[in-house]
């Protein structure tokens, strides 16, 4: 329990960022909601005419600027990129932290079992990642409402497509943890952080970009697409279940690596 | 019972060398100093006693129980105190220190505050603000503030002002009275002569000597140094002499076997000044690494 508090406080203030932009973001484009579906179909003119490509990229390809929802997929894709960074920062500092900033020869020599280290510090990492959600689901439900002005949304849709923050965080926290215990050492979280969320995105759009649907398998930004949520009233089940099984294979797969690492003296 | 035994532990870096072979038992109450230069295996052998390393072979038990394998219930009793000092960021003394007391099943508090008050420590500054000997300060404090059985200590004392070695060691000391055995890696001989009751000396990974600090003095050679007029350095060409040197009217050499084959080189000799003593750990320990 202490190493749980310990590590919870040490989130914080991250937390506090990270939930803050998510919110920034969604008031910020749903502001620009009410002019754009003012002259959607000017838009949609103007959308037309950008590369087709350009507008995949953007998750812009095949959406409705008069509704709600179908804005409200455009801007969740920059959430969930936020919401990779986070989770990817996380889950590939949570252990190397320990080794880089020398503490493990603080924590380890304690009488603690590793495997209450990794539990405790997944569990925190976890209940932080957990906050920004409620934050994003907050933001979402009170920012739509508020510019709705008497248009109709299906709340199960919304509801359904912020379900899959859950899976997409501890997509990114457990892949990252896991590659943190692949390697050697990790001299710098952000480079990697960063690799693995952005090349989770790009993998997905070029995916869509090149008609080339097997990349898009190993990415969550396809397993979970808000647009297929919106037009199909449900997940798409098969991807869903690969992020499920990367994650049910990549925590245990960390503890039998870290129960086995050999923690090096840094000089 | 011994407090740690070490039977054949091994330990290689994929194939860089960590230790090899490495024996050797540490009694309870004893003040054990381990010795050797940077890089020789002292850290290594410590971190394997905490489980921070697995072993390649061999194995170590503390207080009878097989280090890996009831390593959490054994670092109950451990207080360790590493060669460099790194604590989480933003922490202030305090905090640190709670939460370092926070994993022990018995009640530090009182302790606590003892030890940051014999050590001079500011507990409410920031860990990162502090110096160098303040942060070293921070980890003797944390290191024994559960009273454990058994202190590890690897190369304690650097960046120590001399007035707080002496506190260190007089604390140390104290806590060995108390009951807590001593382990103690060091290169700096002086203070492991000042401390220890016995060493072991590491060299390239292997212990190649494990001796009383008193035999370890006494048994092997005498260092001797003659002034006299009308010196002669083949006078003390016989078997047992090392290190055998003249300088500015002085000889001076190191000695092992029968004291009476030197007292009589010297005795038809004008001396002005001898000395026989016994060499200083650091000059036998020179000696182990020619």
């Amino acid at each position: 329990m202490n190493i749980f508090l310990h590590e919870f406080k040490s989130y914080l203030k991250s937390v506090a960022i990270w939930s803050g932009a998510n919110f920034l973001i969604i008031l910020v484009y749903f502001s620009a909601f009410t002019t754009i579906a003012l002259e959607a179909a000017q838009m949609e003119a103007m959308m037309n005419s950008f590369p087709e490509e350009m507008l995949i990229a953007f998750g812009m390809n095949d959406m409705n600027f008069g509704s709600l929802l179908g804005w409200f997929a455009v801007v969740f894709l920059f959430c969930q990129i936020c919401l990779a960074i986070q989770a990817s920062n996380y889950g590939i500092a949570l252990l190397s932290i320990e080794e880089r900033e020398l503490t493990a020869d603080f924590l380890l020599p304690k009488p603690v079992s590793r495997v209450k280290i990794i539990t405790a510090k997944l569990l925190a990492a976890f209940l932080a990642l957990t906050i920004t959600n409620l934050v994003v689901w907050a933001s979402a439900f009170i920012v739509i409402n508020l510019n709705r002005d008497g248009r109709e949304f299906d709340v199960q849709a919304l509801a359904m497509i912020l379900s899959t923050i859950v899976l997409f965080q501890l997509f990114f926290l457990s892949v990252g943890t896991l590659i943190s215990l692949l390697m050697k050492r990790v001299r710098s979280v952000i480079p990697l952080s960063m690799a693995l969320s952005f090349g989770m995105y790009i993998l997905s759009i070029f995916g869509s970009m090149l008609g080339e649907d097997k990349l898009e398998i190993i990415s969550p930004f396809r397993h979970f697409d808000p647009n297929y949520i919106i037009a199909n009233g449900s997940y798409d089940l098969p991807l869903v279940m690969i992020s499920l099984a990367v994650i049910v294979i990549a925590i245990p797969a960390s503890y039998v690596l870290y129960n086995r690492r050999n923690i090096t003296a840094a000089v | 019972m011994s407090v740690i035994e070490v039977n054949n532990l091994t330990k290689y870096y994929g194939k860089a060398r960590g230790i090899i072979d490495v024996s050797f038992k540490v009694e309870e109450g004893e003040i054990f100093g381990f010795i050797g230069p940077n890089g020789a295996g002292k850290s290594t052998t410590i971190r394997l006693f905490l489980s921070l390393i697995y072993p390649t072979s061999g194995d170590a038990k503390i207080f009878g129980k097989d280090c890996i394998k009831y390593g959490p219930e054994i670092r109950q009793e451990i207080g360790y105190l590493p060669s460099e000092v790194f604590y989480y960021e933003g922490m202030k003394v305090l905090d640190l220190l709670k939460y370092s007391a926070s994993f022990y099943q018995k009640d530090c508090t009182r302790r606590l505050f003892d030890l940051a008050d014999l050590m001079e420590l500011d507990l409410k500054r920031r860990i990162d603000d502090l110096s160098y000997g303040n942060k070293k300060k921070v980890g003797i404090v944390q290191g024994l503030l559960h009273s454990p059985k058994l202190i590890i200590l690897d190369e304690p004392t650097a960046g120590l002002d001399p007035l707080m070695q002496q506190n260190f060691f007089n604390l140390i000391r104290e806590e060995n009275q108390r009951g807590a055995t001593v382990f103690f890696s060091s290169h700096i001989l002086g203070e492991v002569q000042r401390l220890c009751n016995r060493v072991a000396i590491i060299k390239e990974g292997r212990v190649i000597k494990l001796q009383d600090i008193k035999t370890l003095q006494a048994d092997n050679y005498k260092k001797v140094r003659v002034v006299a007029e009308d010196l002669d350095q083949d006078a003390f060409q016989f078997p047992g002499v090392t290190n055998l040197s003249k300088e500015d009217g002085v000889i001076r050499f190191f000695y092992k076997g029968d004291i009476n084959q030197v007292t009589q080189a010297i005795g038809g000799m004008k001396l002005l000044d001898v000395v026989i003593e016994e060499p200083t750990l650091e000059e036998i320990f020179i000696h182990y690494y020619e």
